[in-house]
């Protein structure tokens, strides 16, 4: 594994999910075994606007609107991806992977292993997760960590729209299953966006920010709360570095150690519960490959252990934000 | 019953039948003495469907299967000794050793896999379908399942998927009447089971499971309504396991005078009657090829006990390409 600071090389802004939706189509074009399958893909364009003219360009053979039948999409990926296809399909929201778990765990995730290696799955699978935006209990959870615990799944959750399309083409040309986990919230977020095509790759984390007094590796939309608390710890004196894992399974542990030696203090920032959360694995490997240069324990930070909340002052309280973030670094660094 | 299918063709299918029967009697056996780690769910009594509907099949068609897959898989070619040699768990068998009995599958003869889910298969059934329809191909996927499977949401999301876009694909219920240790009827508020194929507005019928010449025309119909873009076709098969859930256990909850009417529904000896009335097998001929089977099946044992384990260094291999 290699750290790879993000290198743009253009003035052109798109935002995120356009960045995805980009990236769609080139792989389109370069691949005919593309295709792409779920609920109000084609004609509506996605509900994130994901799919957005892909019906127009490539015809409805490439992709299909589904019922809402999420066990049956998720076995089109499967099936079709050992017939020689390279499906994307999307589950809409995160949560409702609930719905076909059985077809993620137990078929896409083991059917490699189960077979000797004779399988191959190059398939990528679309979700959003995220609260926030006032969906409530079952359309705002941060599931990844679920997924990153099974054995033979990859898992990406990008921060921002460069990444987005870079990992969005890395892990369409995969051949392995793929989670493209999109958060809602850094949907609309704009940034530099190459128009050429490029990767990212599976597995390569990036600093996003350099400093030296403490780190902080924080996923999805937590990059851009840890950027915003890293300015505002800066005006205190205390230097921050952050880093974005990008990719959760493969997970690039060697960047996050490497930035670790540095600082030698750590806080892991999330959005999904703190308890079991891909931040705690985080904090184990650290403890586990770089204590001696540790000179205060690994920090977390997740939500609090409940389903997301639907009244705003509820969801609000639940959500990690900049201000926990500034609070429990100082604590870090004082320690 | 009347057929198309030539002497040829039908010593095939009383060989293939006769290799299931006697593969399943030797995992069985073998299991008692604990010469095969895991659970065995044998196929016997069953033979007629998978040999009824996999004779239509060619190498480049699908199979899904189910956590009793011995027969679909010999059905659609498989070989026992690498079969036997996974049951093992050994690294010449079909998975390396990885899977066992309810993970067997060859993707180069399209079978993709036995499946320790029930309701597992169909959706994956449903994506092999959309390749072929997707790549012109004229293939075919076949989904076995059980009875119990069509209590899963899964089965119905499958269904409904597969009907919606005519995909090329045949459902095949193997109804034997027990879903586990419960019947079928305790199970379902419906005993015919075709009849579900109103609720996705396909065709569906039921037949004798026990007589492969049955199976053989109503699933070469299924077949061709498929292969042809009419979409598919729910066919169930009324049929029974002459064992238990697993293995040749004891503790059968099945009744015992149910057992024996269905034991004098064997498969095999219809077909032999067929064959015998058609002066195309007698007593003496079907006894060699039982017995040549029989040898081929004490081969693919000692393949599989002499085939080595696979290195340690193997647990980490093959989880992703």
């Amino acid at each position: 594994m290699t750290t790879v600071t993000t290198e743009v090389t253009t003035d052109r802004e798109i935002s995120y999910r356009e960045a995805i939706n980009e990236a769609i189509h080139q792989e389109m074009t370069s691949d005919d075994s593309v295709f792409v399958a779920g609920i109000d893909l084609a004609k509506q364009g996605d509900v994130f606007g994901i799919t957005q003219g892909v019906l127009t360009k490539f015809g409805p053979k490439r992709i299909m609107d589904t019922p809402i039948s999420e066990n049956a999409i998720t076995g089109l990926a499967i099936g079709a991806a050992t017939q020689g296809l390279r499906p994307v399909i999307s589950l809409m929201f995160i949560d409702f992977i609930g719905v076909c778990f059985d077809q993620i765990i137990n078929q896409m995730a083991k059917m490699k292993y189960m077979f000797g290696g004779k399988a191959r799955l190059p398939l990528t699978v679309l979700v959003n997760a995220g609260a926030g935006t006032g969906m409530a209990a079952q359309h705002s959870q941060s599931l990844e960590a679920l997924l990153c615990h099974i054995p033979g799944l990859k898992v990406v959750m990008p921060s921002t729209a460069y990444d987005a399309k870079g990992l969005m083409v890395t892990s369409m040309r995969e051949d392995n299953p793929v989670f493209m986990i999109m958060h809602k919230r850094c949907s609309r977020l704009r940034g530099p966006v190459p128009e050429e095509s490029y990767t990212v790759p599976l597995g390569s984390a990036a600093v996003v920010r350099e400093g030296t007094d403490a780190t902080i590796v924080a996923t999805a939309y937590m990059v851009h709360e840890a950027l915003a608390a890293a300015e505002t710890l800066a005006g205190e004196g205390i230097s921050v570095e952050v880093v974005d894992p990008r990719s959760l399974q493969p997970l690039d542990t060697e960047t996050v150690l490497e930035s670790v030696r540095k600082t030698h203090r750590v806080l892991t920032v999330h959005e999904a519960v703190e308890f079991g959360g891909i931040g705690g694995e985080i904090n184990a490997q650290i403890a586990e490959h770089a204590f001696d240069h540790l000179d205060a324990p690994p920090m977390r930070i997740g939500a609090p252990f409940s389903p997301v909340p639907y009244s705003p002052v509820l969801e609000k309280e639940w959500v990690v934000n900049s201000d926990q973030i500034i609070e429990q670094t100082r604590r870090l660094v004082s320690g | 019953m009347t057929t198309d299918l030539d002497s040829e063709q039908l010593l095939y299918m009383f060989r293939t039948m006769v290799t299931i029967r006697e593969f399943e009697e030797a995992a069985g056996r073998m299991a008692e003495q604990a010469r095969i780690p895991g659970a065995v769910h044998l196929y016997a009594g069953e033979e007629a469907v998978a040999v009824g509907v996999c004779s239509h099949l060619e190498a480049t068609d699908t199979i899904a299967s189910t956590h009793r897959g011995h027969g679909h898989c010999i059905a659609k070619g498989g070989d026992v000794k690498l079969m036997l040699a996974e049951l093992l768990g050994k690294s010449s068998g079909y998975c390396r050793g990885k899977g066992g009995s309810m993970h067997i599958a060859d993707l180069d003869l399209g079978i993709l896999g036995a499946n320790g889910i029930v309701g597992g298969g169909p959706p994956i059934a449903v994506g092999a379908a959309f390749a072929a329809q997707y790549q012109g191909t004229g293939g075919v996927s076949v989904c076995f399942s059980g009875d119990g499977s069509t209590n899963e949401g899964t089965w119905h999301e499958s269904l409904n998927f597969a009907a919606l876009f005519d995909l090329p694909a045949v459902f095949v219920i193997e109804n034997n009447h027990w879903g586990e240790f419960t019947p079928q009827e305790k199970q379902g508020s419906i005993t015919q089971l075709s009849d579900r194929a109103a609720a996705y507005g396909i065709p569906g019928f039921t037949v004798d499971g026990q007589d492969v010449l049955a199976v053989h025309q109503a699933a070469g119909e299924a077949v061709a309504r498929a292969r042809t873009g009419n979409g598919p076709t729910l066919l169930e098969c009324d049929t029974y396991r002459f064992y238990n859930h697993t293995g040749r256990s004891e503790g059968d909850p099945r009744p015992e005078e149910e057992r024996a009417a269905w034991r004098e529904r064997d498969p095999l000896t219809i077909l032999c009657g067929v064959l015998e009335e058609r002066a195309i097998l007698s007593g003496e001929s079907a006894d060699r090829i039982t017995e040549e089977v029989q040898r081929e099946i004490e081969e693919a044992i000692t393949f599989a006990e002499e085939a080595p384990y696979p290195e340690l260094s193997e647990l980490l291999t093959d989880i992703y390409s």
